[in-house]
């Protein structure tokens, strides 16, 4: 089922990374190919958001190499920006802009970034916002949204920038339940699309149906890393097991 | 009952006796004070003479025209709005080096602020005063304007910044008044900066703008909207804190009101006037920066 291409997008190797003494990230090697679906999953703690606000260096790393399409990045890099502008970014708390109104927020990286005129600009994050079923709230500003359409409104604002590869930090960990499937529909959308995705969340239905694989990260390393069929009926590692009974246990 | 029957009207809020006996314990305490100071103080009020310091008639031109207090009201006023616009300016740029990771900008914008507040104003003034006409004024040769040339003679300068031969005065105390300020709005400008989660730089860093256009675009603007409450306190303080240029000879109110003071000598009269005019000016800024709020309030929902 996997349409992933031979093409490696992002390549972290070696990767390590401390607060203070505290090792955060050990040895993290992880390669995902352009149109792969890669879930990261583990206990809170276990430095899956770390890693992958790496891969856009919203954290900096000490150790390790990591490449996004070929490019090396590096703590402090100069160009940093033409990164960031390839690889998308959900955040668990949205983050959208609240002074602006919702196409504001979705016109604002590519008239900036891309030097794209205002009506340009307008005309594809209209494209964007029908794409993520919320066209009609256009002109609304993000506080009067709900927390499913606020997300699924910065789920467009990453695609805005048209980027090679998109970074999920628990997008739907701080919705309420009813609001969580119209998320995941978005994204499971996206990923039919071709879209390359790392997403770290524990819906574990999204994972059986998308992830080519799933990267199980527990102390800041990676334990385990499966296609979903044989990590959720069949974990090698103790971790693992233990992880999915509490996930599943109640 | 009907769903559909209005709800109840809200309690009215309205005086009760205890309201009313208050306020006449106070009615009648300012009457006695006023009454005693009459009795002690032999004093003639003769307000015509201060008065016509507030406008003249001029008989060559056939019009009335503005007196020195006035004169100096506009000087206020003038000094008021500039000093508002140029001490923004300043406190936004350091309120950001401030926020900054640059050393060099975080101790230099730290300096300037430390030096500012613990020092007294009238000292720093003393000062810098001397500093501007001294060093900074020959540097842009604002000492040899042609105070003749049609560039500076004419209707619109003389409405922006006052009479064409008076403006290296005006400078110097524009200049005094907006560093002095300009480090008060600089604290309010960085908790401004401060208090905007850091999420939303991550956002704005997320689509790959520059740094400066995340605080352009997305920081800013929500941090300036937040502390509009008390930079609007900061800008009246910035017009009752005018009046110590007058030690520097800015012929602006308190300066202006102090010569008519002595000329006259209608001591009272003078500087009850001056208090009323520098009241109108400072409350219809609160009432200006009232609606400032309520207007950012209303597009932010």
């Amino acid at each position: 089922m996997s349409d992933a291409t031979n093409r490696p997008l992002v390549e972290i190797a070696g990767l390590c990374k401390w607060y203070g003494d505290f090792s955060a990230l050990f040895d993290i090697n992880l390669t995902v190919h352009e149109r792969e679906k890669v879930v990261v999953c583990g206990p809170s703690g276990s430095g899956k958001s770390t890693m992958i606000r790496c891969i856009n260096q919203l954290e900096a790393h000490q150790k390790g190499t990591i490449r996004v399409d070929g490019t090396d990045v590096t703590p402090g890099m100069k160009d940093i920006e033409k990164i960031r502008r390839e690889v998308g970014m959900v955040f668990q708390s949205f983050n959208l802009f609240p002074h602006m109104t919702i196409l504001d927020n979705l016109t604002l990286g590519p008239m900036r970034n891309r030097g794209m005129s205002k009506a340009q600009a307008r005309e594809l994050g209209m494209h964007y916002l029908e794409r993520v079923h919320i066209a009609e709230q256009a002109a609304k500003f993000p506080t009067q949204l709900s927390g499913g359409q606020q997300q699924r409104v910065a789920i467009a604002r990453a695609l805005c920038m048209k980027p090679k590869v998109m970074l999920f930090d628990e997008p739907t960990s701080a919705l309420d339940p009813e609001m969580i499937a119209g998320v995941l529909d978005v994204m499971i959308e996206l990923a039919e699309d071709g879209m390359t995705m790392i997403c770290v969340t524990h819906e574990m239905g999204f994972a059986r149906k998308v992830a080519d694989r799933v990267v199980f990260m527990d102390e800041g390393e990676i334990v385990e890393i499966a296609e979903p069929e044989t990590f959720f009926n069949a974990p090698r590692t103790d971790r693992a097991q233990l992880f999915l009974s509490q996930l599943l246990g109640h | 009952m009907n769903r559909t029957d209005p709800p109840p009207a809200p309690p009215r809020k309205r005086l009760t006796f205890v309201d009313l006996i208050l306020f006449g314990a106070v009615a009648a305490l300012v009457l006695y004070a006023v009454y005693k100071v009459n009795d002690v103080l032999v004093y003639d009020w003769n307000w015509s003479r201060v008065l016509g310091f507030v406008i003249r008639w001029d008989p060559e031109t056939g019009h009335w025209v503005a007196n020195l207090l006035l004169l100096g009201l506009f000087t206020t006023l003038r000094l008021a709005v500039w000093g508002t616009i140029l001490a923004t300016v300043i406190g936004v740029v350091m309120g950001f080096c401030r926020t900054s990771d640059n050393l060099t900008l975080k101790i230099l914008s730290r300096g300037y602020v430390e030096l500012i507040r613990n020092i007294p104003p009238v000292v720093f003034i003393f000062i810098f005063f001397f500093f501007v006409t001294s060093q900074i004024f020959p540097l842009l040769g604002v000492d040899n304007i042609d105070t003749h040339s049609p560039a500076v003679d004419n209707s619109v300068f003389r409405v922006l910044f006052g009479r064409p031969e008076l403006f290296g005065n005006f400078l110097a105390g524009l200049l005094c008044l907006a560093m002095f300020e300009g480090a008060y709005v600089t604290e309010i400008v960085r908790a401004g900066i401060q208090s905007i989660p850091k999420g939303q730089w991550e956002a704005g860093q997320a689509i790959g703008l520059s740094p400066l256009n995340v605080l352009r675009d997305v920081i800013l603007p929500q941090a300036l909207r937040k502390v509009l409450p008390p930079m609007a306190g900061q800008f009246i303080s910035l017009i009752k804190d005018s009046a110590i240029v007058s030690l520097i000879s800015i012929q602006e109110l308190t300066f202006l009101a102090t010569e008519v003071a002595s000329t006259t000598t209608r001591v009272f009269e003078t500087w009850i006037l001056v208090g009323a005019m520098y009241f109108a000016l400072c409350y219809s800024f609160a009432l200006l920066f009232g609606w400032l709020e309520r207007r950012a309030a209303r597009t932010r929902r």
